[in-house]
């Protein structure tokens, strides 16, 4: 018997290493963004770096998800949705290295007194990601909870709009920050974070419906 | 020329393995859990297992439906059957070769004049309405079951992905050996009292009966039809009938699989005889109606929405229309084959109203006065006794079978080297040896001079159910095995 399912047992934890890889770089995001924040540099581009390598990393380990999963004819009836799953997961890996790799060419500079707020809104960005990759877990285990973990992703997505708005309206409002083109950077820079936990949320959506499909 | 006559039963068994194995791997193969050529040689290979092992229980009760006794006869009757199918196949009705092959031999019977046995007719048409609901209460069951362990265990889904394709290929050939054990019947049936193969010896161990030898013919004729037609059933099944998950596919056919055992399997029924429980009758079902009853049963389980009743008015009306058209087309072949072609389709047998036989009637409770005036006559013509005995005297069907079945005369002589001793106590086999060389000719003649000999032969109600089937069956083996062609 063992021998019977050891091919499963090899794909089940290649799915749990590509989800531990996504919550890693969550948090490689948030440690640089509090790296950038307080201008240790050094140490930011050492998180930029890593952050870079293990998005390559769990490319690989998707691209072969992906095939494993047609060439051996796993899960016939879930298949599709556990590829757009999977491939949607990536993008927020993409979205949180892109936005680290944009701090790091284009320098942003935030004024002092939003810095507590990026710093929360990098926080519920994260949040969001564990949550959603939680419920990912939950898909694969246990479908009855994946209701409770999407609406979680929803609750911080929501979360992180509404410090972005606050962010924004501040950016705007604040008469320090001089030039206009000054100020549309920074929002392009928030929108940038608030982008991750938006993606995450579409991953949301399609666990929502994956999950109807799966229940017996 | 044997061969020739078996033709048509090939057929039907063709058109069978063509359909029927959808319902056991369509849906593991339609939604590619399982590639379609594994399902069929495991399905193939089951299909066999399951009529040359498991085969004996329902074609008996087919057999004592109308036992043709001429090849050319179970011929037209095989062909008329498989004519049915596939033409109300391709007109897109629902049809199943158990009720088409009921219907054709009810058809030789009404030809020949041979009385129709109720008793077994009854059993039959009352399964094909318990089995569907049986199948569906199984189905609901095992559904809510599976939810429950699912939803505790918390199993992966790429674990219950594998397990669930162990299972399917368990399932299927734990079903395919369940369709060939209870639908073999259905393929040949019709051909065992004119069984055409002498049996096989190998050895002194084992021999391999005439009947067993057609079953396995049969069996491989269902086996080339899943091999080479069932691949487009398989996927309309799969596909189109009803939408089911891996999970749900295995429930229905589980639970469609256990119906077909439970009506035939032989030692199933002899252990619920043993512990004092209802046993069910050994008898052909049709396979679709039982996965019918399945999904429906599920459907209920989840909800009973979506249920399409005009769609199961339409599969309900099969269960008229395929035995009625069969029967028709039986009557008109056989008249053809035996009018036009000149052959042989019902054998001409002995009937003879000796006063050993109307004291046997009269000791079972018929009454047997009208009949004095016959008494020494003898018939050649089933057709003719008939007519003659319903105007002599007002005879009810199961009656006039009775008085068929004891009138009927045959020829037995009593070699205790050619019975099987096995199933026989030592009692019962020092009686059987105190009538070396006797000769009888009506068999239940052997079952009165036997019980004369030693109480343990006698049939009575205080018996139980499972000791009086039991002494049957010795006896019918006696008779078979006695019995000088």
């Amino acid at each position: 018997m063992p021998v019977l399912f050891r091919k499963t047992k090899e794909m089940e934890s290649k799915i749990d290493d590509y989800l531990d890889l996504v919550i890693r770089g969550g948090l490689l995001f948030k440690e640089g963004l509090k790296y950038y924040l307080t201008g240790e540099m050094d140490t930011f581009d050492e998180r930029l770096a890593s952050i870079d390598s293990l998005e390559s990393e769990a490319d690989e380990l998707r691209r072969e998800i992906e095939n494993r999963l047609y060439t051996q004819t796993l899960i016939p009836e879930s298949r599709g949705d556990v590829l757009g799953i999977i491939e949607n997961t990536d993008a927020v890996l993409n979205v949180a290295a892109e936005t680290l790799m944009m701090f790091s060419v284009e320098r942003p500079q935030f004024p002092t007194d939003l810095h507590q707020m990026i710093r929360d809104l990098g926080d519920a960005s994260v949040t969001c990601i564990e949550e959603l990759i939680a419920t990912i877990r939950s898909y694969f285990r246990d479908v009855e909870r994946v209701r409770d973990g999407t609406n979680r992703v929803l609750f911080f997505e929501k979360e992180v709009d509404t410090i972005a708005d606050r962010i924004k309206r501040k950016i705007f409002h604040d008469d320090a920050i001089g030039h206009l083109s000054l100020k549309m950077h920074l929002r392009d820079c928030i929108e940038d974070i608030e982008n991750i936990s938006d993606t995450a949320e579409e991953v949301s959506d399609r666990l929502s419906i994956a999950a109807i499909k799966r229940s017996v | 020329m044997s061969w020739f006559f078996l033709l048509s039963g090939l057929f039907l068994g063709w058109s069978l393995g063509a359909n029927s194995a959808a319902n056991i791997f369509g849906t593991a193969v339609a939604t590619r859990m399982m590639k379609f050529r594994n399902a069929a040689v495991i399905a193939a290979v089951f299909v066999i297992l399951g009529s040359v092992f498991s085969g004996a229980g329902a074609t008996e009760t087919l057999g004592n439906l109308g036992a043709i006794n001429a090849l050319a006869g179970s011929f037209t009757v095989a062909l008329a059957a498989a004519v049915t199918v596939t033409w109300m196949t391709r007109l897109r009705l629902p049809v199943s070769t158990t009720q088409a092959i009921v219907g054709a031999i009810i058809g030789w019977n009404i030809f020949s004049g041979t009385p129709t046995d109720f008793q077994s007719l009854t059993k039959i048409v009352a399964s094909w309405i318990v089995s569907p609901v049986l199948a569906g209460v199984f189905a609901a069951f095992f559904y809510l079951l599976a939810r429950q362990t699912i939803f505790r265990l918390k199993i992966h889904l790429l674990r219950r992905d594998a397990y669930n394709r162990v299972a399917l290929i368990v399932i299927g050939a734990f079903g395919a050996y369940s369709l060939g054990a209870n639908n073999i019947a259905n393929v040949v049936g019709v051909f065992v009292p004119a069984a055409p193969f002498p049996p096989i010896r190998i050895g002194s161990l084992l021999t391999i009966s005439g009947t067993q030898q057609l079953f396995f013919f049969g069996a491989l004729a269902i086996g080339v039809g899943i091999y080479t037609y069932s691949y487009r059933v398989m996927q309309t099944v799969g596909n189109d009938l009803f939408k089911l998950t891996p999970i749900t596919a295995f429930i229905v056919v589980f639970s469609e699989s256990l119906v077909l055992f439970l009506f035939a399997s032989r030692g199933l029924q002899q252990w619920l005889l043993q512990h004092g429980l209802p046993a069910l009758p050994l008898v052909p079902l049709s396979s679709s109606q039982a996965i019918i009853g399945a999904v429906l049963g599920l459907a209920v389980a989840k909800g009973a929405r979506g249920i399409r009743f005009r769609v199961l008015g339409r599969i309900a009306s099969g269960w008229v229309t395929a035995p009625v058209i069969a029967g028709l087309l039986s009557l008109i072949a056989l008249f053809f084959a035996q009018n036009l072609f000149e052959q042989e389709v019902v054998a001409t047998e002995p009937f003879e109203l000796s006063p050993e036989v109307l004291t046997h009637l009269k000791e079972n409770r018929i009454s047997t006065e009208s009949l004095l005036p016959l008494e020494g006559s003898t018939y050649r013509n089933p057709a003719r006794f008939r007519r003659i005995l319903q105007q002599t005297g007002e005879f009810s069907e199961t009656e006039l079978r009775q008085i068929f079945e004891a009138a009927r005369v045959d020829t037995f002589r009593i070699d205790t080297t050619e019975v099987n001793k096995g199933v026989l106590t030592a009692a019962q086999y020092r009686s059987l040896r105190k009538l070396q060389g006797e000769v009888f000719s009506h068999h239940w003649e052997i079952q009165e001079a036997l019980a004369r000999l030693h109480p343990e032969w006698n049939i009575d109600l205080t018996q139980s159910a499972l000791e009086r089937k039991r002494l049957r069956e010795v006896l019918e083996m006696i008779s078979t095995s006695c019995r000088i062609s």
